[in-house]
């Protein structure tokens, strides 16, 4: 036992003391904070640029449609004609739209144009579109004798407010927080899983070409060896991984202190986010602000943080140990072609899978491939914080111990031949043979 | 003798190929044992089994009387032909950690690796990294963790390849300093003349199949073909040829320039001896000088594999 943490040490320093581990470590939160603050300021910069967009009514109907907004400013050029103001918005404007002249209401949407140097904004183009049909829509019911203030007071905004049956709140902004939650755990331990298991088989490749394998395996164990590579490499992702959850408490600290309350809640939400659901966040109201940050403290973090733990291990020590056997199974990295596709095959379709999971996180597909051992520790943890019910976790752990020890099983047949094995590129038959060796 | 390693009819098969085919070597305390044969003969395969490596599918193998057992691998030093260090990691961590598997303590590891270093004179490396150093300089610390936890068995395959002469030779000395101190040696090369220097005994495997052991100086009379090679000094060389050719067989004549001195190799026949043939001579010719050809490791390692095909 005590070599196996000799073992395990050695890996560990080997793979934290590397450069590129602490580069990682340190430099990818702080990527993350100033990839995400650029997002967030080139946001701010577009909306605050205003565009003014000229307009000539050959109609004169429609003038009085459009409302100057924070982005948008319109101005009347109707005098000057509509090449007159063409070759002014030329200079000067975002873009000129044309309504021609019309005899009825009726034939007015035909014809109207919009003029700009580059193709316009899809959401400018259906604002005016927007503004354009309710000052018709306006006029068409004067036309018909209506009452226009009678008839807007007829329309009801509509908000449902979902609670579930022990009486918690929820809201789409949960909801939204659930995907952002599962989505983005489950995408980090595909990464996890992706990263560690490529180190795992690059430490196998670099003591077959250093060719210090046979001086290790005449004092230890190949299963031992294998066992403390894959261990001591799960450590420093689990290091890696406290790391970077202590780093974001720290930075959740100091954006508090920095922007006061307010901001926590958007700041919080901000780590995870990507820009549509941030905007989401700023245009709904405060009160919908202070439900968000209700709804953090409401998912199951601790569950979360806890399953993260399990299933990152989980389908980390079975990837891991194919890895490793493919490892041993080459001469060099290059070699690896053609073992690696079958194996990131099940992540892949785990993260594709993991898609639809969050927008339905308890159908049966959802089910099926949170419990299969290959895919479950990416669809699990997307649908943990929706609430998951035990026995399918329990079952889908179990699932995945049993498959765990069973390919390990097998990773250690091939290792334990591949790695003595130099100048000969395997095949599958090959391998299949070393299994009865 | 008492042996430190004896090998039982060990068998060991990779699919359809038989890489040992009821091998029983017994290597005795305190000597330095050749294990020789030719590429891919098996040598590799029998020494990774003694080193537990991989299993043998029969047979039995008996380290200082008891059957192998994982503890055992604490009592072999190996030195792999194919070796290696890890080549990013600090020469002195690295061995601390190579001899910490082999079961000594971190404080008892660092007295010893001190004295060799020191003995090779090689303190100032320990905080450099393998890449660093050229090939040779890595080979004497693969040398050092090899025999750093004091085995009772060393197996060195082609301990001498990637050393320049006068490493090699520094080599050599250590080797027979440590089969002095008490070590028994497995010793495996294509090299003979190493052979013919280091090895009290030798096995010759050839296709998976033991074909000789013994003392090498048994093997050595048992593959003497009784000639003897003969310097005589004589007027008339022709007509000594031919007299001693009537009664001896003379396989090969020459006459060396420097002191004009006739040699001939001479085959005797079963029912005569060294004597009869010295006798003859004396009455014939001056005789310069007599020897009995011992035939060379080499020789041996070739006629053996011969007659085996």
């Amino acid at each position: 036992m005590s070599k196996l943490k000799l073992i395990i040490k050695r890996e560990f320093l080997a793979k934290v003391k590397n450069k590129s581990f602490i580069i990682m470590t340190i430099l990818s939160p702080l990527l993350m904070v100033g990839l995400f603050s650029l997002i967030v300021f080139l946001n701010q910069k577009n909306s605050e640029e205003v565009r003014t967009v000229a307009f000539v009514d050959d109609s004169h109907m429609l003038s009085t449609a459009f409302t100057d907004t924070p982005s948008t400013k319109y101005i009347d050029l109707t005098p000057l004609g509509i090449e007159e103001a063409r070759m002014q918005t030329e200079k000067s404007y975002y873009g000129v739209l044309y309504i021609p002249k019309v005899d009825s209401l009726t034939d007015i949407s035909k014809g109207i144009e919009f003029y700009s140097e580059d193709s316009p904004s899809l959401n400018l183009i259906s604002d005016i579109e927007n503004n354009l049909e309710r000052k018709i829509r306006n006029l068409k019911i004067e036309q018909l004798h209506f009452d226009v203030e009678k008839i807007k007071k007829t329309e009801t905004d509509v908000e449902i407010a979902t609670e579930n049956f022990s009486g918690e709140k929820s809201s789409k902004i949960g909801s939204v927080l659930r995907m952002i939650a599962g989505g983005g755990f489950g995408y980090l331990i595909f990464m996890f899983i992706i990263i560690y298991g490529t180190s795992v088989m690059r430490s196998v490749i670099e003591e077959k070409t250093s060719r210090i394998i046979e001086v290790i395996i005449s004092s230890v164990k190949p299963f031992q060896l294998m066992l403390g590579k894959i261990l001591g490499n799960a450590l420093a992702g689990i290091l890696q991984f406290v790391i970077w959850m202590i780093s974001a408490g720290l930075l959740l600290f100091v954006v508090t202190l920095i922007f006061g309350p307010e901001a926590t809640s958007s700041g919080s939400a901000m780590g995870q986010m990507n820009p549509e659901m941030l905007q989401q966040v700023q245009q709904s109201s405060a009160t919908d602000l202070q439900l968000a940050l209700l709804e953090i403290k409401n998912l199951p973090i601790l569950t979360m943080f806890f399953s993260f733990i399990f299933y990152f291990l989980g389908g980390y020590l079975i990837y891991s140990s194919i890895y490793a056997a493919i490892g041993a199974a080459v001469d060099s990295e290059t070699d690896t072609q053609q073992f690696m596709m079958p194996v990131l095959m099940p992540l892949m379709i785990a993260i594709y899978v993991g898609f639809s999971v969050i927008e339905n996180p308890h159908g049966p597909i959802a089910i099926g491939f949170s419990l299969f051992p290959l895919t479950s520790p990416i669809v699990m943890l997307m649908r943990i914080p929706f609430g998951v019910p035990w026995w399918q976790i329990v079952l889908s752990m179990a699932l995945l111990l049993v498959t765990f020890v069973g390919i390990v099983w097998f990773a250690a047949k091939i290792y334990r031949v591949g790695i003595l094995m130099y100048g000969k590129k395997p095949n599958y038959k090959e391998l299949y043979k070393w299994l009865k060796y | 003798m008492e042996n430190i390693l004896t090998v039982e009819n060990v068998c060991k098969t990779y699919g359809n190929f038989t890489a040992l085919n009821n091998v029983s070597i017994s290597v005795p305390k305190g000597s330095i044992f050749g294990l020789l044969g030719p590429n891919g003969a098996g040598k590799t395969s029998l020494i990774r089994i003694i080193n537990q490596i991989t299993l043998p599918d029969s047979g039995t193998i008996l380290l200082d009387g008891e059957p192998l057992q994982p503890h055992h691998v604490h009592q072999i030093g190996y030195l792999p032909e194919e070796r290696g260090l890890y080549k990013s990691m600090k020469v002195g961590e690295q061995a601390l950690y190579l001899a910490q598997l082999k079961g000594l303590s971190e404080s008892e590891a660092r007295k010893k690796l001190k004295y060799w270093f020191e003995k090779f004179e090689i303190s100032d490396w320990w905080n450099k990294k393998i890449q660093e150093l050229s090939k040779g300089m890595a080979q004497k610390v693969q040398f050092i963790v090899t025999v750093l936890h004091s085995p009772k068995l060393l197996i060195f395959d082609e301990p001498f390849s990637g050393f320049d002469p006068i490493n090699a030779n520094l080599i050599k000395d250590e080797i027979l300093k440590l089969r002095d101190e008490g070590a028994s040696i497995i010793f495996s090369t294509h090299r003979m003349e190493s052979v013919e220097e280091l090895c009290d005994y030798i096995a010759l495997i050839n296709k998976s199949n033991k074909i000789l052991d013994g003392k090498l100086n048994d093997v050595k009379q048992q593959f003497k073909t009784n000639q003897f090679e003969v310097g005589l000094l004589s007027n008339n060389k022709e007509e000594l040829i031919a007299n001693i050719s009537n009664h001896f067989c003379v396989e090969n004549s020459r006459t060396t320039t420097v002191d004009n001195e006739l040699r001939l190799l001479i085959g005797l026949k079963n029912n005569e001896t060294s004597t009869d043939l010295i006798q003859f001579l004396n009455n014939k010719a001056q005789i310069n000088h007599f020897t009995e050809i011992i035939p060379s490791a080499n020789d041996i390692f070739l006629k053996a594999v011969a007659n085996n095909e």
